[in-house]
Formats: C-alpha cells, sequence, structure tokens
C-alpha cells in the first residue's frame, strides 16, 4: 500500500496547452478546444455589438463570430496585417475565432505545473483563468478559455432567454 | 430482435394514423343522413388493421377494446345499427383512449386495465342501449335482430375469450384452408347488398358456434382473428397470411380466386422463413391505407407499396443543408463567369443559365420534400370545436378553407399550439351561448373559419368568429387593472394588441376551456418566434378576426442586396414596397427628423448605418436610395447607398455560433463567400422612431 507513495505525482495527468502572445504576455489555452489556426481576414460588421467583438466571417458555410481579446482587455495592439493570428475555438458546440498576436508553442503541463494566480497581474479577471505556469524564465497566463467565451461579460451567447 | 422493434415503431405510427383517419371519418359522419357505407367501411378497416396490428405485438389492451369497437362498427357498416351522435361520441373518446394506450405502450408505460375495462364497457353498454332502442323504433325482421343481439353481447364478451383458445385450434394447419374459404365466402356475401342480411346472420351464427364448441369455422375464424406473437413463427405467419387476406378481400371480393391462390402461397412462405412475416405485416398495414383514397384499385396494383416511403426528418435536413450550400456555389460561379474571356463568354453564360435553373428547379424539388398540407395541422380542430361546443352548450359550425396549402414541416409542428389557442378562444369567448345569439337576431349557429391560403412567399391563416367581437371597453378596464401601460394613441389595433400582453384575459369568468390568460401572450411569441406575426381585427356585436402571417419556408428567402458604407445588406422581398431616388422637395422635417413625401403619404426615414451601428452618420439623401419598406405593424424609408439587385439567398442562424442580434434576422454567404447580414425590418427601428411613426399616422388621421 504504501510502496506507492509518490503515484499521484508520477500518474499526474499532463495536459497540453496552446502558448499565444497578447501584446507583451503570453497566455495559454486548453488545446482540445482549438479548432483551427488562420490568418486575419476581412469580416462582416454586426450590428449592436461591442467594438471587441469585429464581426463575423464564413467559415466553411457557419457564420463564427470573430473576437479581438486585444480591445477586450486592452493588452496590446489591435492592428490588422498579414501576420495577425485568428484562433478558432470550438467551445461547448460552438465555434468563434480569437484575434492573438502570435502564436508561440505547444505547451506540456502537469496540474501542480499550474500555480494559483494572484487576484491582480494579468488582463483577464481571475475568474476565467487557471493559473500561472513557469517555462523557463518565462510566465504563461494559463487561460480557462470555456469560462471566458461563455462568461456574460462577453456576451458571445445568448444568456438564458428561452423566448 | 432488433428487427422486432423497427417494426413495433412501424406499427405506433400507423396505429397513430389510422386512429386519426378514424376520428376523421367519425367527425364528417352525419348522423342524421343517409349511413354513409364507405366512410363505415374506412373507419372499420381502421381499427381492424389496429387490432391485428396490435395483437401481432401482444398488446391486449388495445385488441380487446378495437375488437368492441369493431363490432359495432360492423354492424353499423351493415346498417343493423345507426351511429347516432352519442354513438360516435363515445366512439371518438375510445379513440382517445387508444390514443393513450398506444402512448402508453410506446413509453412502455403501465396500461390502466381499469380504464380499458370501462371503455369497454361503455362501448358494450352504449351498442346494447342503441339496439333496444333502435329495435323498437324500427321493426326489423327477426334475422337482424338475432344478430343485433349477437353482436352486442356474445361476440363482444367472449372477444377475448375465445380466440385465446383459438390460438390452440390454430396450430391445426390442415384445416386453415376449409377456415378461410368459409370466411371468405361470407365476407363476399356481407359486401353484397342482396345478400347482405344473411351475409350478416351467418357470421354471427358462426361466432355462436365458436363460443359454443370447437367446429371448422372455429379454426377459420381464430385464424382471422389472431396472430399472436408469443406462438411459433409458423402460427404467425399463416395467422398473418389470413389476415392480410381478409383485407383484400374487404377491398375487392370479386376476385376470389385470385386470393384463393395467394391464401396457398402464404403459409407455405411463412413457413420458410420466419423473417418473412415482418415484411407481410408491413405490407398489409400500407395497403390497408391506400383503399381510403383508391378504393377497390388498391387490391388490383401492388405497386401501392412503393408509392410512398417514410424517410427520416434529418436526412432530408440534411439535404436542404446541401442544396443551400449549392445555392451558394452556383451564384459563386455567376461571379466567375461574368469574368470569362470574350472566346468563351457566351457558352459559358449559356451553361451557367442552364445551371442556375436546374439550381433551383433542384432548391425547390428539395424544398417540396418538407412541405405538408396544412391540413395536416386543420385536422385535429373539427374535434375540438365539437367537444367544446358540447362542453359548453354552444351550437358551432367549423368552416375549414385551404387545407391542402403546403407549409414547411418545422412550421406544421409549430403552428398548432397557437392556432389552438385561438379556435378555443374563439370558440369559448367569441360566440355567444344561443340564446344570446338569437336575441341579438343572429342565427343560432357560430361559425368558426379557419382559412389557409398561400399570398406570396407568405401562408396567411386566418381564425376569425361571427362572434360578440372584442369588448373595449372591458380591455381597457382590464388592461387599467393589471397596470399594463397603455398605447398613444388609442387605435383600435394597438387596444387589440393589449390582449396578447401576458397574464391579460377579460373572460368574466375563467372556464377549463379558456381563460386563464396565459394563452395569448404565449400565441403571441410561438408565432413571432417562427419569424411570423399576427394581427387582429374586431367588430363589436360582428365578430374577431385574427390573422397569421408566416414565412413559407424557414431556410431560403427571396432578398434585394443592398450596399450601404461598402457593406452589404439583405433587405427580404415581402417587406419592400418600392426603392426609390428621392428629389429634395419630396424631403421634409418634422421634429428634426426626415420624412419623405411619397404617394400622398410621409414615410419616416432611418438612416440604416445608424440604425445599425448608432451614432451619427448624415447622408445627402438626394444622392442615396431610399428602400420602402413594410410590415405588419411599420413602414418607414431605408436610406442605402446603393442597390445591387435581387437575389435568393440561404438563411443561417447566427446564433448558432453567435447570439440573436437585434435589427438583425440572420445572415447569409454571399457568391464571393463574404458574410451579409440579412435586415430584420420589424426589429431594425427603435422604439422612438416608432413613436414618431404613430404621431405620424395620428396627424394623417386628424
Amino acid at each position: 500500500m504504501s510502496s506507492l507513495p509518490n503515484s499521484s505525482a508520477v500518474h499526474s495527468v499532463t495536459k497540453e496547452f496552446l502558448a499565444f502572445v497578447l501584446g507583451d504576455e503570453t497566455y495559454a489555452l486548453d488545446i482540445m478546444s482549438v479548432k483551427e489556426i488562420r490568418g486575419y481576414e476581412p469580416v462582416t460588421k454586426i450590428a449592436n455589438a461591442p467594438n471587441y467583438i469585429k464581426g463575423v466571417i464564413n467559415l466553411r458555410g457557419d457564420i463564427v463570430p470573430i473576437v479581438d481579446l486585444r480591445i477586450k482587455f486592452g493588452v496590446g495592439e489591435p492592428s490588422y496585417n498579414e501576420w495577425t493570428i485568428v484562433i478558432m475555438l470550438n467551445i461547448k458546440d460552438r465555434i468563434l475565432g480569437i484575434v492573438v498576436d502570435g502564436v508561440s508553442d505547444v505547451m506540456n503541463f502537469e496540474e501542480e505545473d499550474i500555480k494559483p494566480a494572484p487576484e491582480f497581474g494579468a488582463a483577464f479577471d481571475s475568474r476565467y483563468l487557471d493559473g500561472l505556469a513557469a517555462v523557463d524564465d518565462l510566465m504563461v497566463i494559463v487561460v480557462d478559455i470555456e469560462a471566458l467565451v461563455s462568461s456574460e461579460e462577453l456576451g458571445l451567447f445568448d444568456t438564458v432567454d428561452t423566448v | 430482435m432488433d428487427d422486432m422493434s423497427q417494426f413495433r415503431e412501424m406499427f405506433f405510427e400507423e396505429a397513430q394514423e389510422h386512429l386519426e383517419t378514424m376520428e376523421t371519418f367519425l367527425l364528417d359522419y352525419d348522423p342524421e343522413g343517409e349511413p354513409d357505407i364507405e366512410a363505415l367501411n374506412s373507419v372499420f378497416r381502421a381499427a381492424h388493421s389496429i387490432k391485428g396490428g396490435s395483437d401481432i405485438f401482444g398488446f391486449k389492451a388495445m385488441t380487446g377494446l378495437t375488437h368492441v369497437m369493431e363490432n359495432l362498427l360492423d354492424s353499423a357498416r351493415n346498417q343493423e345499427l345507426f351511429l347516432t351522435n352519442d354513438l360516435i361520441t363515445v366512439l371518438l373518446e375510445t379513440i382517445d383512449l387508444l390514443k393513450i394506450i398506444l402512448n402508453n405502450y410506446h413509453e412502455e408505460i403501465e396500461i390502466d386495465w381499469d380504464e380499458v375495462e370501462s371503455g369497454k364497457t361503455r362501448l358494450k353498454s352504449v351498442l346494447q342501449e342503441a339496439h333496444d332502442v333502435q329495435k323498437e323504433a324500427v321493426q326489423k325482421s327477426p334475422v337482424q335482430e338475432e344478430a343485433s343481439e349477437l353482436t352486442a353481447s356474445d361476440a363482444e364478451d367472449e372477444g377475448f375469450g375465445f380466440f385465446e383458445q383459438e390460438i390452440v385450434d390454430a396450430n391445426d394447419t390442415e384445416l386453415e384452408d376449409e377456415g378461410f374459404g368459409f370466411f371468405e365466402q361470407e365476407v363476399a356475401g356481407s359486401n353484397d347488398s342482396a345478400l347482405d342480411d344473411e351475409g350478416f346472420g351467418f357470421f354471427e351464427q358462426e361466432t355462436e358456434e365458436i363460443n359454443g364448441s370447437s367446429g371448422l369455422e372455429d379454426e377459420g375464424f381464430g385464424f382471422f382473428e389472431t396472430a399472436s406473437l408469443e406462438e411459433e413463427t409458423a402460427e404467425e405467419s399463416q395467422g398473418y397470411g389470413f389476415f392480410q387476406e381478409r383485407l383484400e378481400t374487404d377491398m375487392a371480393s370479386s376476385s376470389p380466386s385470385d386470393q384463393q391462390s395467394k391464401e396457398e402461397i402464404h403459409p407455405s412462405q411463412g413457413n420458410q422463413m420466419p423473417s418473412a412475416v415482418s415484411t407481410t405485416k408491413l405490407t398489409s398495414a400500407k395497403e390497408d391505407k391506400t383503399p381510403v383514397v383508391k378504393g377497390k384499385a388498391a387490391a388490383e396494383s401492388k405497386s401501392s407499396e412503393s408509392a410512398s416511403i417514410r424517410v427520416e426528418t434529418v436526412k432530408i435536413d440534411k439535404l436542404v443543408n446541401l442544396v443551400g450550400e449549392l445555392v451558394i456555389t452556383q451564384s459563386m460561379l455567376n461571379l466567375i463567369g461574368s469574368e470569362a474571356q470574350e472566346s468563351i463568354a457566351e457558352k459559358m453564360q449559356t451553361a451557367l443559365t442552364e445551371l442556375e435553373r436546374n439550381t433551383r428547379e433542384i432548391q425547390e424539388a428539395v424544398m417540396s420534400v418538407r412541405m405538408l398540407p396544412i391540413s395536416f395541422v386543420f385536422n385535429r380542430f373539427p374535434r375540438l370545436v365539437r367537444d367544446l361546443s358540447n362542453k359548453l352548450t354552444k351550437n358551432i359550425e367549423l368552416v375549414i378553407e385551404g387545407g391542402s396549402t403546403e407549409i414547411d414541416k418545422n412550421l406544421v409542428e409549430k403552428i398548432s399550439d397557437p392556432l389552438t389557442h385561438l379556435i378555443r378562444n374563439s370558440v369559448d369567448h367569441g360566440i355567444e351561448p344561443p340564446a344570446e345569439r338569437i336575441a341579438k337576431g343572429k342565427p343560432e349557429k357560430g361559425v368558426v373559419k379557419l382559412i389557409a391560403s398561400q399570398r406570396g412567399g407568405e401562408i396567411v391563416i386566418t381564425v376569425s368568429d361571427d362572434g360578440a367581437g372584442l369588448n373595449k371597453e372591458r380591455i381597457l378596464n382590464k388592461a387599467l387593472e393589471k397596470g399594463i401601460s397603455l398605447p398613444d394613441p388609442l387605435t383600435d389595433a394597438a387596444i387589440w394588441l393589449l390582449i396578447f400582453a401576458p397574464g391579460f384575459s377579460t373572460a368574466a369568468e375563467v372556464t377549463d376551456v379558456s381563460g386563464r390568460g396565459v394563452g395569448m401572450d404565449v400565441v403571441r411569441r410561438n408565432i413571432e418566434a417562427l419569424g411570423g406575426r399576427v394581427s387582429i381585427e374586431s367588430n363589436q356585436g360582428v365578430g374577431t378576426t385574427f390573422e397569421i402571417r408566416l414565412p413559407l419556408t424557414l431556410a431560403i428567402l427571396d432578398g434585394m442586396c443592398v450596399e450601404n458604407a461598402s457593406q452589404v445588406f439583405v433587405i427580404p422581398l415581402v417587406n419592400i414596397v418600392e426603392s426609390i431616388q428621392p428629389l429634395e422637395s419630396q424631403i421634409k422635417v418634422m421634429q428634426n427628423r426626415q420624412l419623405l413625401w411619397v404617394r400622398d403619404e410621409y414615410w419616416p426615414l432611418i438612416n440604416l448605418e445608424e440604425a445599425l451601428y448608432g451614432g451619427q452618420h448624415p447622408v445627402n439623401i438626394s444622392e442615396s436610395i431610399v428602400v420602402l419598406v413594410e410590415t405588419a405593424k411599420r413602414r418607414y424609408g431605408l436610406i442605402v447607398d446603393g442597390l445591387l439587385g435581387q437575389q435568393q439567398v440561404v438563411i443561417k442562424s447566427l446564433e448558432r455560433h453567435y447570439r440573436r442580434v437585434k435589427g438583425v434576422a440572420g445572415a447569409t454567404i454571399m457568391g464571393d463567400g463574404s458574410v451579409a447580414l440579412i435586415l430584420d425590418i420589424e426589429s431594425l427601428v427603435s422604439s422612438q422612431s416608432l413613436e414618431l411613426e404613430e404621431e405620424i399616422d395620428h396627424v394623417i388621421l386628424t
């Protein structure tokens, strides 16, 4: 029984994360929610939408919204050029794209690599953060992308409105 | 037994249809007129199919009930019993009970046997009563009387008992042929009017004999009645084979020799391949349906089986989606084609025109697969009105017109509830009690009309009654009482719309039919959720009319593409009155808002850019295009930069991946792959501009 005291550490769940850059900060999100990565293309503006919702695009017949996290959280400069990247996410059976400054790497973190985030420090509200992880000298902010995307604050989905 | 469950599903669907058929025929049946033998035959066949089918699956509750029903119907179609209004009511109640039982079996819920028994008893007692009464009234021949009595008592009571006994006998294959032969003969007799009485009498006697002892007839009858799954497959198939024969005999007893030969084939088939049993089963159920329409022709052509197939809606939906993509690809090609080089331009254009036509035809064909006649919904209302008017002791006739108008399947399912509410409302609140009607000098019989028609891209359904009409005073008082803010100005139309407010009911007393005020706001919500609109017209003492307008389909729309601030928008063609390039002199200003004077009317002008994105975007109107648009509630002129042309667009939902956006009905994909928003004319304008609009109405009126 006591022969394997560290079994939990050895078999700890390793998850893969996609690291992306917003301004000077590096963020990471669960790679399982990533559908594809593509370049920024012109969008169709939507009426009555906040400024960080750039509009919608045609993704092979689906009309999907594009959100610029840089505008929403005030990090980096919202510029659009040929290097601007859109990460297409598939969350709760819905597709959306988030505009980021760049995609850096795929990283492996174990659960205990991710330390709780302090209340301040990241542009994101700590509700939407899983925590912080250190890769060499770099601090990576691990985002709970599902919580962020479905949050009321972002207003991407209709709130419980069954009319 | 996966196959079995599949056939069970089949049975449930078909039984449901049979029950509906029975209901329809019974509702149409005129108890006072000449007995309609054809209708009675149809009802009988439906009851019989349910009995046969339910027995195969061992649904004893259904078999028992339908058996009693069948007896009653059989005497009716042999003209020994006249269907009175009371009898029809009991039959309809039995159908309701059968529906519940069917559902219970489907959901595998415990059957309420007490209910079943009481249903049976009720049927039997009315049958007995009717016989007693009618026997006294009409002096019948002794043969008939005897037969009637038997129908009422022996045959029914023993219904179940004897046929369990039969199953045992049925194992004896040697006697089959005789049994059947006998039976066929009997049916042939009963179809022949000259031999009618004897034929029937014989049949009854036969039943008696069965009850008493075993005999040749015994087996024959047993086979016909039985096809129990618990039995060996062989018996099943034989039983089944007979069952089918019986149906055919019914349809066309003119060719007995033909059936004789088939009869020989069926049992042997069943013996060899058990799987064939199920197939035959399906065949019979289908064949049984056809005669309702085609009569005897059905028996002649076996091909009727392939006349229709059941397809899962998911498959059709997929087809519709794919066609949508095809439409987009086609307009993409059109765009490329217009850039073609001189040398091939003409050929290209011809091919593209061809493609366009084909695409449109495919699209129409696929859409038509989803279209159902609206009678699917309407057919349930005669029953509703009948029951309600009985309950309320009002004399009401329901007139249905345009039942063949086709409507998208999705709409069919969703329009049923709102219509039910409106009809209940008309029956309960609209039509006055008979005494009141007479006092007012109206005919005693109230009329509720349900009319469907297609107008352009819309389906218009009206529910109207010739009742008291809406009471303006009562509505206003109620609104004040409930604290509902009153519209300003108080036009009639605005007052009528108050009844759609949640919790609104003006009925003096709440009946169990309606009056709790939950209905009307749900009605409007449901209709608007379908992209439809509802409006009311009412005249005190003359009646009320509800008009529902629905889009033909939810998937594709004819639209006008317009350009504004280098973005493309689609305006639904149904909303467009006309597009004009206004002259400076036509533009007036009122309260700092611009109005356009066209066709002797003032149209408020809405700047599309401002309506969608807010802010100030001054435009030089005389250099823009104004699209005059109109909905049930609003009309205004929309200022845009230019028109791009008319096009069919596939509606894509924004809510699928985003959320609902005010002023936008959806999005579509243009030929170049870009996304264009489809405008929702109704919700595009804010309430502010609406106020102005009403003021204008007011100005014009005063």
